[in-house]
């Protein structure tokens, strides 16, 4: 039975696990690599760290880290954050990463997408959308949710999975931080566009809220969530056991 | 000192980290004389059936394999060009196993859409006692994958994607997983130890 996932997001500053809210007001968490066994040894499906730093320095730190991180971790991880070309995506592959996150720089370079694809295959490459809504449709935006585009969530996805994307990981600019729970009608829709896996991210505060956008078929194939794994509101093996309680299949 | 064959298809890290985890020595190595001497011996790959075949020959080493008596393990598309065809770029493969892969229908038997490549984490149906021992039936691993096995005699595990197919095969001292034993958490640790025993 395929399962649905569970994904933990890890944002890493200069080497240490943060966690921001709208992506503001950064608070550091945790060691990353132990935060990674936890989540793994609580039947974490996957994990992503996201690379926040704003430094060179910082940089090269995340890519010493990806390298503890596959030394340490038996279960798949996807990393990202300032990912702007095949040389950065190569790197952290080298590194040890199971699948690579762009985002930014593949709406300002859409070529981006099929180069990665072309060098790597597409079963490494997600593509991340962070998108807000303007007069009720969703907007595509860039730099952290900072910067907007004139690029509509839906056909942005489209293209991203023409252009060779083996996964869709979108956030809601408007649930992320609420803990309101999730956009599940985004992801239905979709789900019945692309023919590629969707992860669902932003807007999670309980394991209800993850339950619920789990629960939808066509929907997201996996859910994402930090600040209540990191602070112990939702402790995976529960979220496990409500999920097959639903009759959602799930690793367990 | 476990062999892990080294025919250039890049990323061989995650397959090296298990043996690190696990406590193993091993050398990565397209030395057939250094392959021999290995207890065990890993085929991993990642990319194209065409590609990954074009470099097995290219290192001289498609003929060796098949001679190997120590348990072999094909991971992944190592796995895939251990049969004997591959759709995927029409590819003629070593042939150590009979069956051949096929894509991964995109409509499953009941007709609904399936997306492909698979990607996560689905259940093996085992009848290989050996190499699953202390594993539950229907556990759960990690696959990454657009291609897949026929079901046939060598099949020794089966999942279900759409529609079925052959997540494990075995034939004798020859082993083949479509899944990731090295990113399948502890079930997948047991089942690399489970090998790693193996004479």
């Amino acid at each position: 039975m395929y399962a649905k996932r569970i994904i933990p997001c890890l944002d890493i500053r200069d080497g240490k696990t943060v966690k921001g809210i709208n992506f503001k007001g950064i608070t550091s968490v945790g060691d990353p690599v132990e935060m990674a066994r936890r989540y793994s040894e609580q039947m974490a499906d996957e994990l992503v760290f996201l690379d926040i730093s704003a430094t060179l320095e910082g940089r090269k730190t995340f890519a010493s880290l990806v390298e503890r991180i596959s030394r340490e971790i038996n279960i798949p991880f996807t990393v990202g954050g300032g990912v702007s070309s095949v040389e950065d995506a190569d790197i952290l592959l080298q590194a040890g990463a199971d699948k690579v996150s762009i985002n930014s720089a593949a709406v300002k370079n859409p070529q981006l997408i099929c180069e990665l694809k072309e060098k790597f295959g597409s079963q490494f490459i997600v593509v991340a959308i962070d998108a807000k809504k303007v007069n009720g449709e969703y907007v595509v935006t860039t730099h952290g949710g900072n910067r907007f585009t004139d690029i509509k969530l839906y056909e942005w996805a489209v293209e991203a999975e023409k252009l060779g994307a083996g996964e869709i990981l979108f956030t809601s600019m408007d649930c992320d931080g609420t803990k309101k729970g999730y956009d599940c009608q985004a992801y239905t829709k979709l789900a019945q566009l692309v023919n590629i896996p969707i992860i669902a991210s932003g807007g999670a505060g309980s394991i209800d809220d993850i339950v619920e956008v789990l629960s939808h078929d066509p929907g997201a194939d996996a859910a994402l969530a930090a600040s209540i794994f990191h602070y112990g509101s939702v402790a995976i093996p529960e979220l496990k056991k409500a999920l097959k309680n639903k009759n959602i299949p799930v690793r367990i | 000192m476990v062999g892990i064959i080294d025919y250039k298809t890049g990323n061989l890290r995650s397959v090296e980290n298990a043996l690190y985890r696990a406590g193993v020595e091993y050398a990565v190595t397209a030395e057939p004389a250094i392959l021999h001497s290995c207890s065990h011996i890993l085929l991993p790959g990642v990319g194209d059936a065409g590609w990954a075949m074009g470099r097995i020959c290219e290192n001289g080493i498609a003929d060796i394999i098949a001679t190997f008596t120590q348990p072999v393990m094909g991971i992944c598309l190592g796995m895939q060009i251990m049969c004997s065809y591959s759709e995927e770029s029409d590819t003629r493969c070593l042939g150590i196993f009979p069956g051949k892969i096929r894509r991964i229908p995109e409509k499953s038997t009941e007709g609904e859409k399936i997306k492909v490549p698979h990607i996560g984490w689905n259940s093996v149906r085992y009848n290989d006692n050996e190499l699953f021992d202390g594993i539950r039936q229907d556990e759960y691993f990690y696959f990454v994958h657009s291609y897949c096995a026929e079901i046939d005699e060598y099949t020794a595990g089966v999942t279900v994607y759409g529609t079925e197919f052959g997540s494990v095969l075995r034939r004798g001292n020859f082993i083949g997983c479509q899944f990731h034993p090295e990113k399948s958490g502890t079930a997948g640790e047991r089942l690399l130890k489970n090998f790693l025993k193996m004479k």
